[in-house]
């Protein structure tokens, strides 16, 4: 109770101080938007749908192209790890492609599938694909050899022993990459969103860059909030109960 | 199946190490871990192998475990040559290797799953069943994070246990633990070696705890590792680790381990 009450003196403190930046006359109200200009827009678009369309255009390409992503990552990390051929060839490719910030695949997509929605997936998968497969590969590559050998005095076979030992011994380090992964794939995700106008939907980056070609700012500002926003839900949501029950179990993190 | 079956009727094994010989490359060259090792070990025998460190006794307790292959001769349950790991033959690791990601009754039930003529209820009063012999009832639920370091070994016990093996492999179990639990783990160890009936093949470098445990003490040496010696203790359970009797033994032990050290590579002093 104590630690949300403490949240919202700070935001409504916040507000309050863009709200005196903008009464100081700084910048004019066309470019710098006082709070409530910026919460009449939201109200407005959240009325006539238009964050609410762009939201799910935006989320689903997200969530396809992550999920996606974590499809191929896992079991590419598995191999990576397993087989030494693999970890010289894909696995190289893989650290490689990795430290490229994603963004940098829009042209190439666009080049490749056009104006359309697997030129979004395409930059999603590229920003979480490699993040998970390194560390998979690195989470395996942790787990002490005892387990296996205990699982294998058990009755494990070896895909029971994958299954069951292996990956579980290596959520922590999945759920890192996953965390990266997602964060990488946001926002490039965003970034290509503004500045490619994609025909088959309308995104929220889009929504955004066009406040901006109408001089807008209190849509642009909008926008950046509900991106916030869902990157705050999403880490909430998605990643903190997954993160608290590992810490649970491992007896890592906070006490 | 009925689970009292399950629970209490599993004879102990016999096991017989027919010159077994195993070698690591090394950057130094070939290393000789053990060299023609023959053991005959009976039914219910609480054996246990002892030698300073690098004598190849783990290295040997894996052979036994179907963990590794040996590079000649061969390892017999019951007249049937050990191929692979298996059920029957559990092993206990001076780490617990006890799986974090579950909790205490589940790493219990691990082994169980893949029993088969089981259902998911008998395999938990089994779980339950070996939960209660090693006195952790009362932590079924928890994490084994937060198990100290002898509840965790009573745990990874509980885990050997539950399969219902003929044979229990003990690699250094104890080892890390502090004296004071260690003398309460020899107690228990003893009651189940007694209630259960098992095989019980114990690897240790501490004299003391040989002498404690075992109805027989091998001792072994290293470079080549070699079975040098053994010793007979005819003392009856339980034992306590710090009776005179004992002190006995284990000094006599003792003296013999210190023997091969001022004459390496001779042969079976006896
Ligand atoms: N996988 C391995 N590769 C190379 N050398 C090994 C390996 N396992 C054991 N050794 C060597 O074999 C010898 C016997 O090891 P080990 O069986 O662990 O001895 P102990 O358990 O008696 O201390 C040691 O010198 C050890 O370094
Ligand atoms: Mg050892």
């Amino acid at each position: 109770m104590k630690r949300v009450l403490s949240s919202i003196i700070f935001f409504v403190a916040l507000v309050a101080i863009w709200h005196f930046v903008v009464l100081t006359g700084w910048k004019p109200r066309v470019l710098l938007p006082d709070p409530f200009a910026v919460g009449e827009y939201l109200k407005a678009s959240l009325m006539d749908g238009t964050i609410f369309q762009a939201s799910k255009v935006t989320l689903w390409r997200l969530f396809t192209g992550y999920g996606i992503g974590i499809i191929l990552g896992i079991p590419l990390g598995m191999l990576t790890a397993k087989f030494r051929f693999i970890e010289d060839t894909v696995g190289v490719l893989a650290l490689g492609l990795q430290t490229l910030p994603s963004v940098c695949w829009v042209p190439l997509g666009i080049m490749w599938f056009g104006q359309t929605e697997a030129t979004m997936l395409f930059v999603v998968i590229m920003g979480s694909l490699w993040s998970v497969t390194i560390s998979t590969d690195n989470g395996i590559r942790n787990v002490p050899p005892i387990f296996a050998r205990a699982a294998r005095t058990m009755g494990a076979k070896q895909f029971y022993t994958w299954t069951r030992v292996i990956l579980p011994a290596s959520a922590p380090f999945i759920l890192s990459g996953m965390k990266q992964g997602w964060a990488f794939a946001w926002r490039s995700l965003m970034a290509a969103e503004i500045f490619v106008p994609i025909l088959t939907g309308f995104g929220l980056g889009q929504v955004l860059q066009y406040g901006r070609d109408l001089n807008a700012m209190d849509q642009v500002i909008g926008v950046m909030l509900v991106i916030v926003i869902i990157g705050l839900v999403v880490d909430k949501v998605l990643f903190s109960p997954i993160e608290r029950l590992l810490h649970r179990r491992w007896g890592t993190g906070k006490a | 199946m009925p689970i009292k079956e399950e629970l209490y009727f599993v004879p102990p094994a016999k096991l017989r190490i027919d010159r077994v010989s195993k070698s690591f490359a090394t950057r130094s060259g070939t290393l000789q871990a053990l060299d023609q090792i023959s053991l005959k070990i009976n039914e219910g025998d609480f054996i246990c192998l002892v030698g300073p460190s690098g004598c190849g006794k783990s290295t040997l307790l894996n052979i036994i475990a179907g963990l590794e292959k040996p590079d000649s001769g061969e390892t017999l349950m019951d007249g049937k040559p050990v191929t692979g790991p298996g059920r029957e033959r559990m092993v206990m690791f001076q780490e617990p290797a006890l799986f974090p990601w579950l909790d205490v009754l589940k790493n219990v039930l691990f082994g169980l799953k893949l029993k088969p003529n089981l259902n998911n209820k008998e395999r938990r009063e089994v779980a339950q069943f070996y939960l209660r012999l090693v006195g952790l009832e009362e932590f079924a639920h928890a994490n084994i994070h937060e198990l100290s370091g002898g509840m965790k070994q009573r745990a990874a016990l509980a885990r050997c246990l539950a399969p219902n093996p003929r044979v229990l492999l003990m690699d250094e179990p104890f080892a890390a633990l502090d004296a004071l639990t260690r003398e309460q783990l020899y107690g228990d160890i003893q009651r189940i070696w007694a209630e259960r009936k098992k095989t019980i093949v114990f690897v240790t470098h501490n004299v003391r705890e040989a002498a404690c445990l075992g109805n027989r003490v091998v001792l072994f040496s290293p470079h080549p590792g070699r079975v040098r010696e053994e010793f007979r203790i005819d003392l009856p359970h339980p034992r306590d680790i710090n009776s005179v009797e004992l002190a006995k033994y284990a000094s006599r032990i003792t003296r013999a381990l210190k023997g091969y050290e001022n004459s390496p590579g001779t042969e079976m002093a006896e």
